[in-house]
């Protein structure tokens, strides 16, 4: 509900790694300004987790609501990356879902979803698969509707399983050094292929390979952000002025963009050859710059940015 | 799960009329407490949600001291758990006192 209070913190300064989903919402929008749909008072929580003898928690694990950013009315979503690993439910689910719709009513400047999940949960795997395809196809109607919908990603539990789905089906991207975009996870990888094919306790290969730099090196992610707030919304204003049209040239360009990819680089055995053929001078260095030297490099690959998507 | 409910009486109601706040989040070793100004000005109860069966007792104190040090009346708090220490629920508790007083 509108009036809960929760603790302010400083956009410039707060880690969004570190922050909450709500710590997050609230300092990421012109201050003040967010109103939420189904808080924590009126207690929607999952009907399902105490059948495992497992905690709930007021909100499922996602805070949507309404906000101004630089004046302009959006539609916003976080999910809560420490409570289940901010895993799919039937609620948390369903918020996403409705938000989505809501937004082709209310018309707002775009939709914000701050990823923070590892996918499903499992103790309610059918809700939470069907809430997936349910939050890809409203997505879609969104932005055929003329609505950006911007993804943020650099929470703990990164953006995997089926938020790593949805997060393909956004306008736009932004991730920082400590976001992950994929599918399945590292354990999940090691557990099917074995640890020869990928080692999920080494951290440096995973971050390579899943991690914020990579992505926004290849076109998977379209802004690179340091990890404070203020980053993120500075991010997200430039992503929203700047979403690709959906019709049918920017479908044709992503798949034109995607086959390329494959061909270009599906022969590499790791992130480091994928760099050495984008052009960048010095890939062993890539993982230790900072934020600006990062930049530099991404201006000089011609991948990083497209019309795609 | 454990459910646990204590009700108090306060001597004064907690100052300020934020209507409600939320603090914490439902992790391993955290909590999240959710308050509401809802209850008579003199009452003050606190309703958890445990998966760790069996403190009832060490829960009692802690709600115990927090309703005397922080004076919380009128407020319904409720709690859930993911099993926090006692340190961490206390400190959780005052700092949600803290948010309804502003």
């Amino acid at each position: 509900m509108a009036g809960t209070r929760a603790a302010r913190i400083d956009p410039d300064t707060v880690s969004w790694y570190e922050a909450t989903a709500r710590q997050r919402v609230r300092a990421l929008v012109d201050p003040g300004s967010f109103r939420e749909f189904l808080g924590p008072t009126e207690r929607r929580m999952s009907p399902h987790l105490p059948l495992f003898d497992l905690p709930r928690a007021f909100d499922d694990g996602i805070v949507v609501g309404r906000a101004d950013l630089d004046g302009g009315p959006v539609l916003i979503a976080a999910q809560e990356g420490r409570f289940m690993g901010g895993a799919f439910g039937e609620v948390h689910g369903g918020k996403l879902v409705g938000l989505l719709r809501a937004a082709l009513e209310l018309k707002p400047t775009a939709v914000l979803i701050l990823f923070d999940t590892g996918g499903v949960r499992l103790q309610e795997a059918n809700a939470g698969e069907t809430a997936i395809a349910e939050a890809m196809r409203a997505i879609v109607d969104v932005r055929a509707a003329g609505i950006p919908v911007i993804g943020l990603i650099g929470g703990r539990a990164g953006c995997y399983g089926g938020g790593g789905l949805i997060a393909g089906t956004c306008s736009r991207l932004a991730v920082s050094e400590g976001g992950r975009i994929s599918v399945s996870g590292p354990e999940v990888i090691e557990t099917n292929k074995g640890a020869e094919e990928f080692d999920s306790r080494d951290r440096a290969l995973v971050w390579r390979t899943m991690g914020g730099k990579h992505r926004r090196l290849i076109g998977g992610a379209d802004a690179f952000c340091a990890d404070t707030v203020a980053a993120f919304r500075h991010a997200a204003l430039d992503l929203i002025r700047r979403a690709p049209t959906f019709d049918l040239a920017t479908l044709d360009a992503e798949q034109a963009r995607l086959e390329s990819r494959i061909a270009r680089f599906g022969e590499c055995r790791d992130a480091t050859d994928v760099w050495a053929r984008l052009g960048v001078n010095d890939p062993e260095a890539v993982p230790a710059m900072d934020t600006r030297a990062f930049d530099e490099t991404v201006s000089r690959v011609g991948d990083a940015d497209h019309d795609a998507r | 799960m454990e459910s646990l409910t204590f009700r108090h009486t306060t001597k004064t109601p907690l100052p300020g009329s934020v209507p409600s706040a939320i603090t914490g989040v439902v992790a391993s070793g955290n909590l999240e407490i959710l308050l509401e100004r809802v209850l008579p000005t003199d009452v003050c109860e606190v309703a958890i949600e445990t998966p760790i069966a069996g403190y009832g007792d060490v829960w009692e104190a802690v709600v115990a001291d927090f309703v005397a040090r922080a004076q919380p009346g009128g407020l319904r708090i409720s709690i859930n758990d993911g099993g926090a220490r006692p340190d961490t629920v206390s400190l959780r508790l005052l700092q949600g006192a803290r948010l309804m007083e502003a």
